[in-house]
């Protein structure tokens, strides 16, 4: 109670300081009453207002009271000078707010735990290999036996748990026609119970509900899902949904922060791992699940690891045998490694994606801060010469040095929370912006994103740091003022300009490596957006399209029909999936019986296809409608040079091999046609692959058609915005036939661009970052040259009095200014080059060596020091030495 | 001749024990207390009793409250709390155990 009540005082210092006055007035009044004479009374009493002070001191927290007293005058100090702390605050919101964001991302992405039981204990297997051109490859996927074979392994020392990629499927809890999507995960029926999980509501898999393939149609649902599809209804137990031609029962709600292991990708339903189709469960072959493994208490990492090595050769070695390869590509099977790393905050692909990208931001946010910081302290260390007076006169009436510290520093500190504030709510709504562009629209990335005292630690933190960073300088420099030599008239102006100018340094420095790295990033992105595609993306429309039973390929012929008739539609065509979507299919060729090591991608396509997509036909043929997969094929001028050194193959034969073996199931093609390289992979970094585009009908072994589910109507619209045709297209389409559904509706255009929103967004960023950074240090330029002028306006009316040129003066007023230019430049360029070695992977056809790429940052620092020095320099010209030296 | 020093240590047990006896007291009663209760042996000095009061009421020991006399003018008074009676006890007996401890001295020497 004590505390609080001296911490409340300071508050009411006013009344506290009246009312002792009051008392100590009323015992003098009370001492004349008995008739002592007031002089004598008074005199014994002794000075009301040391009492005072001691009676204050006494009631009120002494140390906060100072404090406070220095925040107002601090306040009125940063109030005095109105546009100057404006712009001082809102650089450093800028920045606070843009490293609070970027901590947010790394945090929820990288760092923040899984919301389960210890999870320190969790790691992911993956694997590595050395791929194609010699660059190590990793990846994570096990086959389902594979996992099976592990867990029996460890199985003392561990829990394995297989977590399939989360996935977007359709399904429907009522008919055909009201098919909806999900976030879909196959996971072991152990994992809710492993992670000490309890369900909102209803209950959650067991291992008892993941034994028998097919057998346990069981779904849990995320808290998020049950809220949002649901209306947190608790009388969704029981309900039913069919996916694919499988009833299932929703049985429980996974407890509330509980979204699934993949980070970035928040899970709807939860199914065992059973309950993925027969065959895929059991082929050795069929890699589509995650291997999580759980150390049980007490069990170190490395021995289980020393286990799963082991058991993985043994299980390569059987697959091998089954594979029949050729001693070339068994030399490059057995160097695969096994790998354990540590997964407390899950595993996802988004974060292997965006790891360095996000830490590299991070760093430009923080060089940014550092740039700001720097402009504040060289403002507040000419504010304190402005003050040297004060100060003087404060130390002279006994003010402490710690005092003097305090009172700067709690000026340095209302500006820091200030801005802190800002920058707060400035992280606030630029964090889910920035997910946002993560991926494309119409497949977000989601991530949780709470504001909880992880990151309002990490922005208080960063806000002292800040404060002292920039305050604490400019508070021991006023603190040490000399009090008989600033009374007289100044001290020397040189020991504060040093500190300036390296400063200014440390900013160019900063600057010059932000501009650098924004540079690669802009030029990269510009490289791969360049890249030439082989097709024409305009005015193309791709309608994804479902249906819940598989459909005979004459209805979907009937559909694309019906969609040429809708007006404004140009041309139409049916694909397997659209290009550079990201899906794709690839398999061995075979010419003259041994399947190739090079594997080509396939395509399903229907006749006109080539047409609609305007990809050049060099020779032979378009699909016919009776042409069907397998039978003709058309190939590209990669797959040419690949299979037929490069001559025309028009005519000749190939097989098609499913796998790699050499007893796989083989189809018989003929090549009737040529056409140029066109992109189907979403990799815009490698190069367009051999390709061999087939029908898009199918026949099966006794020569009946298949039945298709799923396949992509390519429109091309005539007029220029293919997106104002989208809803007609799509009714169109339920008009056509009632059982088809569009699940996605995308330009082509935009599936282009999705392939490049990593480095639009680095790019971008970077910018940002980098104009925001040349801005800071442009105007901290300047401040300091004005302030120099200023300073020294008195040496320089003499010189010019004495007849110096203008251009000596010029190079006197910008000499040391302009070699700590050049030094920070230097400085930046060797950093620069230190960085490339982190962000090398990030880049694409850019060598940071490229003297393009160093003028760059070079010329614009350059010719923002120009600017920035042109009006101090203009003043320092000018300066009328009569006036001045009068004025002395 | 008594000087104000006379009092060191002891102000405050000299305060909890008068507000003991004769609760709401401001501070001029206070100290006339003092001085009548000791025969005139005893005196706080004037000034330095508020700082005292203000301490102990900080440290919970008394509590003030103000109230209007009849000539209109506001006082504050004080009164003994439950911890400041706790306090009282414990510096009676450190009291009783130095002045004994004194004499012991006086007779032995």
């Amino acid at each position: 109670m004590s505390l609080w009540s001296r911490i409340t005082n300071v508050f009411h210092g006013d009344r506290l300081s009246r009312e002792i006055d009051e008392e100590l007035q009323s015992h003098v009044e009370e001492a004349i009453e008995r008739g002592r004479d007031r002089a004598e009374a008074r005199r014994a009493f002794g000075s009301t207002l040391r009492l005072r002070e001691a009676s204050r001191d006494i009631r009120l927290a002494a140390w906060l009271d100072s404090l406070r007293a220095d925040a107002i005058f601090g306040w009125r100090q940063i109030k005095k000078r109105k546009v100057t702390s404006a712009a001082a605050i809102l650089s450093l919101a800028l920045a606070i707010g843009a490293c609070t964001s970027a901590f947010r991302l790394i945090d929820a992405l990288l760092l923040r735990p899984l919301p389960v039981a210890q999870p320190e204990r969790l790691y992911v297997v993956s694997f590595e290999n050395v791929g194609a051109a010699g660059r190590l490859t990793t990846y994570d996927s096990s086959s389902y036996p594979m996992f099976r074979q592990m867990r029996a392994a460890v199985k003392e020392q561990a829990v394995l748990l297989a977590v399939s990629y989360a996935d977007r499927v359709d399904l429907t809890y009522g008919s055909d026609a009201e098919i909806e999507e999900a976030y879909w995960q196959y996971v072991s029926g152990g994992m809710f119970g492993a992670f000490g999980l309890r369900p909102a509501l209803g209950r959650l898999l067991t291992e008892d509900d993941d034994l028998v393939p097919g057998a346990h149609p069981y779904a849990v649902i995320s808290y998020d899902y049950w809220m949002s599809r649901f209306g947190r209804d608790p009388k969704v137990i029981g309900r039913t949904f069919r996916m694919g031609n499988d009833l299932y029962e929703i049985v429980g709600v996974a407890p509330k922060r509980f979204t699934g292991t993949e980070t970035g990708t928040m899970t709807d339903i939860f199914v065992p791992m059973m309950m993925k189709n027969p065959g895929t469960l059991a082929s050795p072959n069929n890699f589509w699940l995650r291997t999580l493994v759980q150390l049980r208490p007490g069990v170190a990492a490395e021995p289980v690891h020393a286990r799963l090595v082991a058991n993985f050769r043994e299980f390569q070695q059987e697959r091998a045998k089954t594979l029949k390869l050729n001693p070339q590509q068994l030399a490059k099977f057995f160097k695969e490694k096994l790998l354990l790393e540590p997964a407390p905050s899950g595993s996802s692909n988004l974060q292997r994606d965006y790891r360095r990208p996000l830490v590299t931001l991070g760093v430009l946010a923080a060089l940014v801060l550092l740039i700001a910081c720097a402009n504040i302290a060289n403002l507040m260390i000419a504010q304190a010469a402005a003050r040297a007076r004060e100060m003087a006169l404060r130390v002279s009436i006994g003010a402490g040095r710690w005092r003097l510290v305090q009172l700067v520093l709690m000026e340095s500190a209302c500006l820091a929370f200030w801005a802190a504030a800002l920058g707060g709510l400035f992280a606030w709504r630029s964090a889910p912006f920035i997910v946002s562009k993560i991926n494309p629209p119409d497949n977000p990335a989601r991530l949780y994103l709470p504001a909880d005292w992880r990151v309002l630690g990490f922005g208080l933190a960063l806000t002292v740091g800040v404060m002292l960073l920039f305050g604490l300088a400019p508070a021991l420099r006023a603190s040490a003022v000399k009090p008989a030599s600033a009374l007289k008239g100044g001290e020397s102006p040189r020991a504060r300009r040093h500190l300036m100018h390296a400063l200014i340094a440390a900013q160019t420095a900063f600057c010059f490596l932000v501009l650098f790295v924004a540079g690669l990033f802009v030029a990269t992105f510009d490289r791969l957006s360049n890249q030439p595609t082989g097709f024409s993306a305009e005015r193309i429309l791709n309608l994804e399209t479902v249906t819940q039973r598989a459909q005979p390929p004459v209805f979907w012929d009937q559909v694309a029909d019906h969609l040429r008739a809708v007006p404004g539609v140009e041309k139409v065509a049916l694909t397997g999936w659209p290009l550079m979507s990201g899906e794709s299919w690839n398999g061995s060729i075979a010419i003259h019986g041994a399947p190739s090591e090079v594997l080509s991608d396939f395509l399903r396509v229907s006749p006109g296809w080539i047409e609609t997509m305007r990809i050049p036909l060099i020779d032979g043929r378009d699909f016919r409608p009776g042409d069907t997969f397998p039978g003709a094929a058309i190939v590209n001028v990669a797959f040419a040079k690949q299979f037929f050194d490069g001559q025309n193959p028009v005519g000749k034969w190939f097989d098609y091999l499913e796998g790699v073996s050499a007893d796989a199931r083989r189809d018989r093609f003929q090549i009737v046609g040529l056409v140029r390289d066109a992109r189907s992979r979403d990799d815009m970094r490698r190069p367009i692959l051999p390709t061999a585009y087939v029908p898009f009908h199918a026949i099966d072994a006794q020569g009946a058609l298949q039945t298709i589910s799923r396949g992509t109507f390519v429109v091309r619209t005539s007029s220029a915005n293919p997106l104002a045709l989208a809803s007609t297209l799509r009714r169109e389409v339920l008009r056509a036939r009632p059982e088809f559904r569009v699940s996605n509706i995308r330009t082509q255009t935009e599936i282009n661009r999705s392939d490049t929103l990593r480095e639009r967004l680095l790019a971008r960023l970077a910018f940002f970052f980098g104009a925001v950074a040349l801005l800071l240090a442009g105007v901290g330029l300047y401040g300091v040259l004005d302030y120099s002028v200023l300073q020294r306006q008195r040496e320089i009316a003499i010189r010019i009095a004495l007849g110096a040129q203008a251009g000596h003066v010029m190079r006197r007023v910008t000499a040391d200014i302009f070699s700590m230019v050049c030094a920070g430049a230097l400085v930046g360029l060797a950093l620069g080059f230190v960085s490339v070695r982190y962000i090398g992977s990030l880049l694409y056809q850019v060598t940071p060596t490229d003297p393009r790429m160093l003028a760059v940052p070079g010329l614009t620092i350059l010719a923002a020091a120009l600017l920035a020095a042109l009006p101090p320099v203009i003043r320092a010209v000018r300066i009328d030495p009569a006036e001045i030296l009068r004025a002395e | 001749m008594h000087k104000p020093d006379s009092l060191q240590g002891s102000l405050d047990l000299l305060v909890l024990k008068i507000l003991s006896r004769r609760p709401r007291l401001h501070g001029y009663a206070i100290m006339s207390a003092i001085r009548i209760v000791s025969g005139d042996v005893l005196r706080a000095e004037e000034g330095s009793l508020y700082p005292a009061l203000h301490r102990m009421e900080e440290a919970g020991w008394i509590r003030a409250e103000w109230i209007t006399k009849q000539n209109g003018r506001r006082a504050r008074q004080y009164e003994l709390t439950a911890t400041g009676r706790k306090q009282l006890g414990a510096e009676e007996s450190r009291w009783q155990e130095v002045t004994a401890a004194v004499n012991r001295v006086l007779r032995m020497a």
